[in-house]
């Protein structure tokens, strides 16, 4: 719903004319807004709908005026034929800037206004370098298109007499700048202060000399950088990745769902086909597609950047068969035959296990067919809880754009930005408009900047700090360990118990900071407790969410897959292991060895990863941009992907492959249409009931709005006709009244010579779906540990140098960073660096 | 009591010697209206008296001071006192004098209209150039705190205050005021959309009264002497006296402090010395670069100057910094130097300004080194039309006041510079 629709009730309206429309809109509207919620353009270069307003371009200049009232009576005055009286400011002035007000009269289109627009363009155009022809956003240009509709033919400014500036300016390693096309509009740079808290570029200089410019070390660095790429409203600034890549106009345009973490961004894919690459049809870039229950127009750069992989020519093209302890090519007749029958063989003592970034559809499958052979179908993650997010998720119609003061949101072990940083930028808006945050986190995270209190515990103490949050609310609790018992007594953390429990409306988003599988599940419980005490369930904006370490983790929970306790065990004792989208010996030499004794081993995969090279059969399947599907986002959102490029030759998707296992085995399973596969999944699982893919596809109008023919307004993301998703009802809030579950604390303890290695997450990681970007490779991080300075000086080590980290059985040399707001006695590791670890363990450092 | 010679009550450093030393300034009565306000008056009364007083702001716009005071937020607390000492006008040398001579007169100023306001904290903006004298004032501001007169409790009340200095980094458009507070809080100095107005949302956010130097250090007078004494100065809606930066071709350039709705005549001729070498006057900017040029007939060198007489003859009283023009002078040269003044100091913030500026400097240089054609001039007043009334603040607008009115009112200057020969460059819309 819109903005300027749902707020109807609770402001006052008020009604004014524009160009001859009249319209009802809340008061303090703005006058742009009010006219673009109902079509009509006033343009703007310098105005955002999602930053205040700055009023510096002057192209929305408009003559604006208002009612008379007599200055004694206060009446209105009339004019003959009884209508009011208006009078016009004698300047024109900015509508980004004026607001709505009773009987307000706009005029958009008069000679004077129109002459201004003229003005105006001239103006910029003076110092614009008129590049066009080879400017990446020409074609959908705000400033190209403004001009061919209110803009003169002629150039009355002499040509030679321009400034030149620097035209490519790498202001990071992503994003470029031209300062010559560049209008001074400061989107950008309010972009990056007001939105995303990251002041690393702003303005240098003055007058026709002002400039963006970054001082951060490394330049632009940011999370965000490429939205400011979408808002530029000239071709100022590009991304290294597009910049001179393609023309907006060839490009075509997929609708498609981010799954590098659990938010579930919405996005565009642009596609051309290219003599560049042989023939083929390819992803030029990918763009935020407008979900403003999910991602708004905003998309972090990991998703912008990190879709290379489906491009890669490493990418697994034909099945594979050991034979003589080497991996070859083989028919699919001949590969799935071979699975076929060994799965037979095993029966019951197949484990399949399945990697969160698969699809419901393919989870289904998976999930179908290990049941009918009565083996176990695991998900692969540390991370326990999908059962409770399903019973008492966030409530259907829960929107982070609708939380304010009467909501409290706790954020616990997690570094939300890192880790789903879409929900810390709706967070930390939430917190603006007076939602109380609470971040309990044993070191300090961005998001702590927007709480009205910081929590810090030991590492390993997470459930036991939600515990403490519990009894502080609710007193009579069975016997806690002493270290849950000081925790309660803490004035912060009292505080926090008393705005959680008092909130109207409490969500609760628990991450994988530092937890192993035990300690996550011990954790998820904990805040199903205090959610179930303080009574947050069932209702939308209240309820749990995981912020699950792969895209569609909910997704696998919901379809039945479970991670194991013992993922060793399960592996060592299995008769044929049946792996999707999974690298477990990537991760760990335990997994690896595991699985080097499982008798039979099954890789349906992308890449050759370490876990492949182990295999017994090697399946290559399709990668989600080349076919279409569904994910579930950590607020239990299902929505829709649509295939953006063709299948390499003779794959199939995920689901299909196991249609065709489970089809020779005796299970029909929908083996070509996704759609199909959601009318089984909707008959099985009991939440989905509901879903049809034609439901998933809906949109409504948003606002603000956004799409190709007025990008002047909302900037290049793109407009949504393809589909909102579908929040899906938590059991909660279908009657079920769920009890709290008293679960034993774990806790972690240490022989004092040893550091404790913690795994943390970092976004720009290692991951197999990220290192084939090319563009990103400067940006991500390098296998590295943090420390707390002193720890760090009676190691002996300085930042930034190298040493050797003994764990888990390996040494690896690593970097150093300090981090003082942590614990001492830790070590912080982050996942996906190519160090091995997957729960809290001892560990040494060694200086080289 | 404190002392006044006839019509000096700003420049009474001229009168005292050593004023600006602190007995001296004591001896004189100094700081009895602070005291006296402090101790004994209601912070409201000392507003209500600047405003029966008339005083009107003497930064440029006029705004009455007391007004201004009253219309601080109430209701949003802490309020700050800035004074705008800025004094970056072309032309401008008033605040200079008061502050090296008469500072504390001016203190007593900035502290009465913070006790008024209820404020805490008051700082004092200084032009970057100005750094020298901030030294200074900062080692009276010690001088005050020593002997009781700033810090916590003053004279046994409740009431607080703190005085700072805050250099700026040397930009025009830091004179503004709300670019001045930008420039306070750290940020660039651009000025900011009103409203909403300082005194609702000033420094960090905060209700701010923003008064000029020489408005402030009237105060400490119109409270000892009363609102009455004052009006005995100027006229009615212009009272009390201003002080004029005198300078240009006249023969004694300086500050006189004169009773508002003097005549140019009077300041010109008879304070100033007239015109060297016999020339005659040709031409008046009566606000700094940022006047329009009055053609200095009779009818404009008898205009009173006050805030509305001005207006008459086609200029703005402003800061009151009266450049004067002889007849050896081009005007096309002195619209050339204005607008590079004002290309310089652009902000930059809207469109208008930042390009029309850039624009305007290439049409003047090339018409005053003799390459423009007759179409450059048509062009330049049109580019400055198109500023006009379509920037952010004030000072887009202030840019194109010398061309405008230069090529309106001395149009042969400027045909004189292009030849009639000369090819135009470009086709104009007419």
């Amino acid at each position: 719903m819109s903005e300027l629709v749902k707020n109807e009730a609770a402001q006052n309206m008020v009604t004014l004319t524009i160009d001859d429309h009249t319209m009802s809109v809340p008061e303090g509207t703005l006058v742009v807004d009010a006219a673009r919620s109902i079509g009509l353009d006033i343009p703007v270069f310098c105005y955002h709908p999602k930053m205040e307003p700055v009023g510096m371009c002057r192209m929305c200049l408009v003559e604006i005026g208002t009612p008379m009232r007599d200055r004694t009576t206060s009446e209105p005055i009339l004019e003959d034929d009884g209508s009011p009286k208006i009078q016009f400011f004698p300047n024109l002035m900015t509508g980004c800037t004026f607001r709505a007000s009773e009987g307000m009269v706009v005029r958009g289109y008069t000679e004077k206004v129109t002459a201004a627009r003229k003005e105006v363009l001239e103006f910029l155009l003076t110092s614009h370098p008129l590049d066009c022809p080879t400017c990446d956003k020409g074609g959908e240009c705000p400033l190209q298109n403004l001009t061919m509709q209110f803009g003169d033919g002629e150039s009355r400014f002499i040509y030679d007499e321009k400034m030149h500036s620097a035209k490519h300016v790498a202001l990071g390693d992503l994003i470029f700048l031209d300062r010559e096309r560049c209008i001074q509009c400061a989107r950008c740079t309010r972009f990056q202060d007001e939105i995303v808290d990251d002041q690393v570029i702003g303005f240098s200089n003055r007058g026709r000399a002002l400039e963006i410019v970054t001082f951060s070390d490394p330049g632009f660095d940011s999370y965000w950088s490429g939205n400011t790429t979408d808002i530029c409203p000239v071709g100022a600034l590009t991304t290294a990745d597009f910049r001179f890549g393609a023309r907006p106009w060839e490009m075509n345009a997929s609708a498609s769902i981010c799954n590098h973490c659990a938010v579930g961004c919405n996005l565009t894919f642009n596609t051309r086909r290219e003599v560049k690459s042989g023939g083929e049809k390819i992803i030029k870039r990918v763009m935020p597609r407008q979900n403003e229950a999910v991602n708004e127009i905003w998309i972090c750069d990991k998703g912008r950047f990190a879709y290379h992989f489906t491009a890669s020519d490493q990418r697994l093209n034909q099945p594979l068969i050991r034979k003589d302890g080497k991996l070859v090519p083989s028919s699919w007749e001949l590969a799935l035959d071979l699975v076929t029958s060994r799965f037979k063989n095993a029966g019951e003592n197949l484990v399949t296990l399945a990697g969160g970034r698969l699809s419901n559809e393919d989870l289904f499958n998976l999930a179908e067919l290990s049941a009918h052979l009565g083996g176990d179908a695991l998900l692969y993650s540390d991370m326990a809880g999908g059962d409770l997010v399903s019973r008492l998720g966030v409530g259907e119609g829960t929107n982070f754009s609708d939380m304010g003061p009467e909501t409290a949101i706790l954020v616990v072990a997690c570094n939300l930005e890192e880790e789903a940083p879409l929900w810390w930028l709706r967070i930390k808006q939430a917190a603006e408009r007076g939602a109380k945050v609470i971040v309990a986190n044993p070191r300090k995270t961005k998001l702590d900047r927007s709480a009205i209190h910081n929590l810090r515990y030991e590492y390993g103490q997470e459930a036991g700090l939600v515990t403490a949050l519990l009894s502080a609310i609710s007193p009579k609790q069975p016997k806690s360990p002493a270290f849950v018992n000081k925790l309660a007594k803490d004035k912060e953390v009292k505080a926090a118990a008393k705005a959680l429990s008092e909130a109207e409306n409490t969500v609760i988003l628990f991450g994988s900071e530092g937890t192993s599988y035990a300690a996550s599940a011990a954790l998820a419980q904990a805040c199903a407790n205090l959610l179930i005490a303080s009574g947050h369930i069932g209702r939308p904006n209240n309820g749990l969410i995981g912020v699950w370490d792969k895209g569609n983790a909910q997704g696998a929970w919901d379809m039945g897959l479970r991670p194991s306790e013992d993922l060793d065990a399960a592996l060592k004792t299995s008769q044929a292991v049946y792996i999707s989208a999974a690298d477990p010996a990537g991760d760990s030499k335990q997994y690896a060895s595991a699985l080097k004794k499982a008798d039979f081993v099954v890789v349906q995969e992308l890449y050759m990863t370490a876990t492949a090279e182990l295999a017994d059969v090697v399946l290559p399947a399709q990668a989600f941009t080349e076919r279409e599907g569904t994910y579930t986002s950590g607020e239990r959102r299902v929505q829709r992907f649509y295939p953006a490029v063709p299948s390499l030759p003779d794959l199939l998707p995920d689901f299909g492959i196991t249609a065709e296992i489970a089809g020779r085995l005796g299970l029909e399973l929908e083996k070509t249409a996704p759609a199909s596969v959601m009318l089984q999944i909707a008959e099985v699982v009991p939440d989905y009931a509901e879903l049809t893919y034609q439901k998933l596809a809906k949109v409504e109008k948003q606002f603000p709005l956004i799409g190709r023919e007025d990008v002047y307004y909302g900037g290049t993301s793109y407009q949504n006709s393809q589909g909102l998703g579908v929040q899906l009802k938590p059991a909660a809030q279908n009657g079920d009244s769920p009890v709290l579950v008293i679960t034993e604390l774990p806790e972690v303890k240490l022989s004092g010579e040893e550091l404790l290695a913690v795994p943390v997450t970092r976004l720009l990681d290692l991951g197999n779906t990220v290192t084939p970007s090319e563009v990103l490779v400067t940006r991500l991080a390098k296998p590295h540990v943090a420390l707390h300075p002193q720890d760090a000086e009676k190691l002996g080590v300085e930042w930034g140098s190298k040493v050797k980290l003994i764990l888990n059985g390996s040494t690896q040399t690593v970097l150093v960073e300090f981090d003082n707001s942590m614990p001492h006695g830790v070590v912080l590791v982050p996942r996906s660096l190519g160090i091995p670890i997957i729960s809290p363990t001892p560990a040494t450092i060694k200086v080289l | 009591m404190s002392k006044v010679k006839g019509s000096r009550i700003l420049l009474r450093h001229r009168d005292i010697p050593k004023l600006d030393k602190l007995d001296v300034y004591l001896e004189d009565g100094g700081f009895e209206s602070f005291k006296k306000a402090v101790t004994k008056m209601k912070p409201d009364k000392v507003t209500e008296i600047v405003k029966d007083s008339g005083l009107r702001g003497r930064g440029g716009a006029g705004f009455p001071t007391g007004v201004k005071w009253s219309f601080i937020d109430a209701n949003n607390w802490p309020h700050y006192v800035v004074a705008n000492a800025d004094e970056s006008e072309p032309g401008t040398f008033k605040d200079r004098e008061i502050m090296e001579q008469n500072p504390y007169q001016f203190f007593e100023g900035v502290m009465l209209s913070a006790y008024a306001i209820q404020a805490n904290d008051a700082y004092i903006y200084l032009r970057g150039e100005f750094w020298d004298l901030a030294h200074e004032l900062d080692k009276k501001i010690k001088k005050l705190e020593k002997s009781g007169y700033l810090g916590k409790k003053l004279f046994g009340t409740d009431y607080s205050l703190n005085l700072y200095t805050h250099l700026g980094a040397g930009a025009y458009i830091c004179g503004e005021e709300t670019a001045l507070l930008e420039s306070m809080e750290g940020k660039l100095g651009q000025p900011r959309l009103r409203p909403p107005f300082p005194p609702s949302f000033g420094l960090f956010g905060k209700p701010t009264v923003v008064n000029n130097v020489e408005t402030l250090a009237n105060v400490p007078l119109i409270i000892e002497k009363g609102a009455k004494w004052y009006r005995k100065f100027g006229t009615e809606r212009s009272p009390g006296t201003k002080v004029f930066s005198l300078s240009g071709n006249v023969n004694k350039p300086g500050n006189y402090e004169l009773p508002l709705a003097s005549t140019f005549r009077e300041l010109i001729f008879k304070h100033g010395g007239g015109i060297p070498d016999g020339h005659a006057i040709k031409a008046i900017m009566a606000a700094g670069a940022s006047s329009s040029l009055i053609v200095a007939n009779d009818e404009a060198l008898d205009t009173p100057m006050d805030y509305e007489s001005v207006q008459n003859v086609g200029g703005m009283l402003g800061s009151a910094s009266v450049i004067v023009i002889d007849e050896t002078v081009d005007i096309s040269w002195l619209v050339n130097k204005t607008v590079h003044f004002f290309k310089h100091e652009s902000c930059g913030k809207c469109t208008p300004c930042r390009e029309g500026v850039f624009w305007m400097s290439h049409l003047t240089e090339r018409i005053d080194n003799g390459s423009g054609s007759r179409e450059d001039i048509v062009l330049l007043q049109d580019v400055a039309n198109n500023i006009q009334g379509k920037c952010l603040c004030a000072l887009g607008d202030f840019s194109t006041q010398a061309v405008v009115t230069g090529i309106e009112r001395f149009p042969e200057d400027f045909k004189a510079k292009v030849s009639p020969n000369q090819a135009a460059r470009i086709k104009i819309n007419e």
